[in-house]
């Protein structure tokens, strides 16, 4: 993101660091590809905040149904945080889903899923009904 | 063969609850010795309230990764299977005598059990609607936010699709955004208090990333509809937590989520004559999380509401060894020395445990404790009676965290005339 230099006026977000429960207010200065970090009392809130503000990333949580399981629905995630703005993408991969027990804990049940890079998987082992 | 004729099963160690608590509690009993062991768990699966949980973030303390509620409980679950002990599903315990005289109730009828030691591990349950007097109806629609999300994610039904959530715990602020992704549009979450008690990686992870309100000193006043649900009236509040005249807001909705607090499920150590504690809603215990019954213990969840899992594991792992040293000395050997009493002052509500016998203490022993509201730059002391024996800076301290100090038995033995320590915040 914003890889180039511009003359337009700085971008400031403001954050909650959640790094820990102090919560620091975070400011975030976007100025072309400059991104600098105030408010924050540690390390980790300056990586957070730079994170957060040029390449934010969430681990996508949901259930899908399951046939013949000895639980209507299978957990689910994706294996590693994707970028915050696929989540609802990854949510639409997830609602066609319909799987069939049994289902494995750690079992691939879409790689790449809507092109993260980063797998869908079963978080339950759903053993069959009978 | 008792009074009633039926028989009577005997077992060295009987856990009652295969959450999160009891299985790390039957690990750790193994792990010390004791052979016979048998959890209980009501539900059909083991694992508690975990397996609802299929949010991430459980399991950093312990695991050193961020895992899902099902994948914390299945690394338990498959210790106790490779132990093979025993978990007896589909079974309620409807009371537990002084002599530790357990009964229970399952499809194939009513048993009996003598156990050696029992460990409570029952986890708590959410404060209900009726706890909570909002006028209006009682129509469908309304449940609790812990309900609402066993019934979407472990049975499959479906909701709602226009969301209010009053209270905003932990659980409040995770179903707003599991509803979100569903499909549900969620139009916000009044808070009673001027702060959240949940924290606040859920406040900006599940809330702000899906810009929805949170409306502190907000509360519900009147539920609207016969039937089904058709809206809530929100209000402001003040200081005292009184809604303001005049800040009566109209919100539509199909659904109301209650999050309004977690109380410990304590009715069968209650029936049993354990000494509670007014603040906790658990048992008082000892260093050993000893209830006063003799070879009756507790943890995780029915001990004290706590915040993360990992101290549930830790705590449950202590509950676990001290029913094995139990066992193995046929008594409790501590109780042969004074107890000292533990204290909570200055903006701390309660400690776990309660009271400690110096004699009976492992080198180190983690007290844990809750304050009472936001506060920065405090200390956290601890006074052996009168002298300040510690203290430590924190920087920011908040009820919903889980806050802890470390006593050592070295310390506390030098100081012999002890009868109190106190734990208590200062400037």
């Amino acid at each position: 993101m914003a890889a180039k230099k511009n003359n337009s006026t700085p971008e400031i977000v403001e954050l909650t660091c959640i790094q820990c429960p102090i919560g620091c207010q975070l400011k975030v200065t976007v100025d072309g590809s400059d991104v600098s970090v105030t408010g924050n009392t540690c390390p980790r809130g300056e990586i957070y905040g730079k994170q957060e503000v040029t390449s934010p990333v969430r681990t996508v949580t949901s259930t899908v149904p399951v046939d013949n399981g000895i639980i209507a629905r299978a957990p689910v995630r994706t294996a590693a945080p994707i970028p915050k703005q696929s989540i609802m993408d990854v949510m639409e991969a997830v609602h066609s889903l319909k799987l069939t027990a049994p289902v494995t804990l750690g079992e691939v049940l879409i790689s790449n899923v809507a092109g993260t890079g980063s797998d869908l998987i079963a978080t339950r082992d759903i053993p069959a009904a009978s | 063969m008792s009074a009633n004729n039926l028989p009577i099963e005997k077992h060295e160690l009987v856990i009652v609850g295969g959450g999160p608590a009891g299985l790390a509690a039957a690990a750790s009993a193994r792990e010390s010795g004791v052979r016979d062991i048998l959890i209980i768990e009501r539900d059909s699966q083991p694992g508690g309230i975990l397996n609802q949980c299929i949010h991430n973030g459980f399991g950093l303390h312990t695991f050193g990764e961020e895992l899902t509620g099902p994948e914390y409980a299945a690394r338990y679950i498959r210790r106790v299977q490779e132990e093979n002990i025993p978990c007896r599903l589909g079974t309620i315990v409807t009371d537990i005598s002084r002599d530790r005289r357990i009964t229970c109730i399952s499809r194939e009828g009513v048993s009996l059990i003598d156990a050696g030691a029992v460990i409570l591990a029952m986890g708590c349950r959410e404060r209900p609607r009726g706890a909570l007097s909002i006028p209006g109806y009682r129509p469908a629609g309304i449940y609790t936010a812990g309900t609402a999300q066993r019934l979407m994610n472990i049975e499959g039904k479906k909701i709602g699709k226009e969301v209010v959530i009053l209270g905003s715990g932990d659980i409040g602020l995770i179903m707003a955004r599991r509803m979100t992704l569903e499909g549900a549009h969620v139009s916000a979450v009044a808070e009673l208090m001027s702060y959240s008690g949940g924290l606040k990686r859920n406040i900006v992870q599940c809330l702000q990333d899906y810009g929805i309100p949170l409306l502190l000193s907000h509360t519900v006043t009147n539920i609207h509809g016969r039937d089904h649900i058709e809206g809530v009236t929100i209000q402001e509040v003040d200081e005292h937590r009184s809604p303001i005249p005049g800040t009566e807001k109209y919100y539509p909705c199909d659904t109301l989520l209650l999050s309004c607090g977690l109380l410990p499920e304590n009715e069968l150590s209650r029936a049993a004559g354990i000494t509670m504690n007014r603040v906790t809603g658990g048992p008082d215990v000892d260093e050993s999380l000893s209830t006063d019954i003799p070879g009756v213990f507790a943890c995780g969840n029915v001990l004290h509401v706590h915040d993360l899992v990992d101290y549930v594991s830790e705590e449950a792992a202590r509950a676990g060894r001290s029913a094995a040293r139990f066992l193995s000395s046929g008594q409790d050997l501590e109780k042969d020395t004074a107890a000292v009493v533990l204290k909570a002052e200055g903006g701390v509500r309660y400690t776990v445990p309660q009271y400690i016998h110096p004699s009976g203490m492992d080198d180190k022993l983690t007290v844990r404790f809750r304050v009472d509201n936001n506060y920065r730059d405090r200390y956290v002391s601890v006074y052996f009676g009168s002298e300040r024996i510690s203290r430590q800076k924190k920087r920011v301290l908040a009820p919903g965290e889980m806050e802890q100090v470390v006593l050592t038995k070295e310390k506390l033995l030098s100081y012999p005339d002890t009868k109190e320590i106190t734990i208590k915040l200062e400037d």
